[in-house]
């Protein structure tokens, strides 16, 4: 049983505190050094994720480089965000939840119609999220690599099977990461109607930040 | 008809294929791997790469096998994994670096000529770069004849271990892709990462022809037939090509 890790940072002494409603995003500087912690504040709440080198955004997350790396499918305390040169990003510093998804991508229109139907092609979705946010930072189409849900839950079985489960996290878990450089988060708060990836019910999350201003 | 073309072991290679060919693979050796890239045509613009997340999760399977239905990012059927010897083909693990190689030591074209060793992401960027793309193309690869096994992950609190299998792979294996839309194909042709014997690279023979039956003609097509969610992505193209 993997432990949980928390830290004793305290909420009042962030220098970043921002809700992200159910289906919204956000981009977010984050300097070396720095920590963020994204707090799941309702339970069950699928949050995508990306991070770019903020000096070079060729420079970004690639999830197969980190699971490769760390020889292990899931994300959890201590991992280290790989970026697809290998340079280390971020670190995962406290999970209280126990274990991330990175291989399940996000959803998009034109995936929701693959999986659920052509009456889910105007629904909304990350990818459009994480294109209108990643906007501000020349983040476009081809930028989009594969990103981290946090708090998902896809377990992978020995015989190669693979499933969308009910998540692992409950109100108030977090996860948070340690800046290894400085980095852009980008993340898109799951809107996702169609699986139990959010519980079937998409609920608002909160971004905590510490660094020197 | 068609033609054959042989990736010996340590090169990348990359080739225009039209919609409806067959293309097939073989180890010429044991423990080959072919990671391979896709991407749609769309009118040359290649922006539409394969989206292995998408393509895992829509058919439920944690690696490539037949009749898995290679999807991209907007949601299009690239490629149908028509046939295999193999039913286990890594797609968690992306490609190497330089700094795999170290263990075995320096290499130059100076010292060692077309011998020189070169990283599987080395490859795979120069042949994005004869194309006008980039390492921003990068994207997860199907590790074709490879197989990285994943511990058990329905036990609370395991992060599903990943482990090589040597010899999974062995020669004369065989993949075999239909495409379903005009495609780029990138591959290089390295020891995957994970592998942890001596530098042995094995060549990969690739033959290209017309796919018999052709390309989204048939009801009664087994990759259509294996899901719902395959059979969409199908169709998706379906419309993209009229």
């Amino acid at each position: 049983m993997r432990t949980s890790v928390s830290t004793e940072r305290d909420a009042a002494t962030a220098v970043h505190d921002q809700v992200v409603e159910a289906g919204d995003g956000a981009l977010v500087a984050v300097p070396a050094g720095g920590e963020l912690r994204i707090v799941d504040l309702r339970g069950n709440q699928a949050v995508d994720t990306l991070l770019y080198d903020a000096q070079d955004i060729a420079n970004r997350y690639s999830a197969f480089d980190t699971v490769r790396e760390q020889r292990a499918v899931y994300l959890t305390a201590g991992s280290r965000l790989l970026s697809t040169r290998c340079d280390e990003l971020a670190v995962i510093s406290a999970d209280t939840c126990g274990r991330h998804d990175t291989i399940g991508g996000a959803c998009s229109q034109e995936s929701n119609v693959i999986r659920y139907g052509e009456h889910t092609r105007h629904q909304h979705a990350c990818r459009q999220t994480f294109l209108r946010y990643g906007a501000a930072a020349g983040i476009g189409q081809r930028e989009l690599g594969h990103n981290i849900n946090f708090f998902m839950n896809v377990p992978v079985a020995p015989d190669g099977g693979l499933h969308f489960a009910d998540g692992l996290s409950a109100p108030g878990k977090y996860v948070q990461l340690r800046a290894s450089r400085d980095i852009l988060v980008l993340i898109s708060n799951c809107p996702q109607l169609n699986n139990p990836c959010n519980g079937w019910d998409p609920t608002p999350v909160r971004l905590l930040g510490w660094w020197s201003p | 008809m068609g033609y054959a073309h042989e990736i010996p072991g340590g090169a990348a290679w990359s080739a225009v294929v039209r919609a409806g060919r067959r293309v097939t693979l073989t180890a010429r050796g044991d423990d080959a791997n072919l990671s391979l890239l896709l991407f749609g045509q769309d009118f040359g613009a290649r922006l539409d790469r394969l989206n292995i997340p998408d393509t895992l999760k829509a058919q439920m399977s944690g690696c490539i096998r037949p009749p898995m239905v290679l999807m991209s990012d907007r949601g299009q059927a690239l490629a149908s994994v028509t046939a295999s010897t193999l039913d286990w083909h890594d797609a968690l693990t992306g490609f190497g670096h330089e700094f795999h190689l170290e263990r075995f030591g320096p290499s130059s074209y100076a010292t060692d000529r077309n011998e020189w060793r070169r990283a599987a992401r080395t490859g795979l960027v120069s042949e994005l770069t004869k194309h006008g793309l980039s390492e921003v193309d990068l994207h997860g690869c199907v590790n074709v004849f490879t197989k990285i096994a994943i511990s058990d992950s329905t036990v609370l609190g395991d992060t599903a271990g990943l482990a090589f299998v040597p010899q999974h792979g062995r020669a004369g294996d065989t993949f075999t892709l239909r495409t379903e839309q005009d495609l780029l194909l990138v591959a290089s042709n390295t020891p995957h990462p994970m592998n942890p014997g001596r530098w042995a690279p094995a060549a990969v023979l690739v033959e290209v022809g017309i796919a018999d039956p052709p390309a989204l003609s048939i009801s009664d097509d087994p990759s259509a037939l294996f899901r719902d969610e395959s059979a969409r992505a199908l169709e998706e193209t379906r419309k993209a090509l009229l």
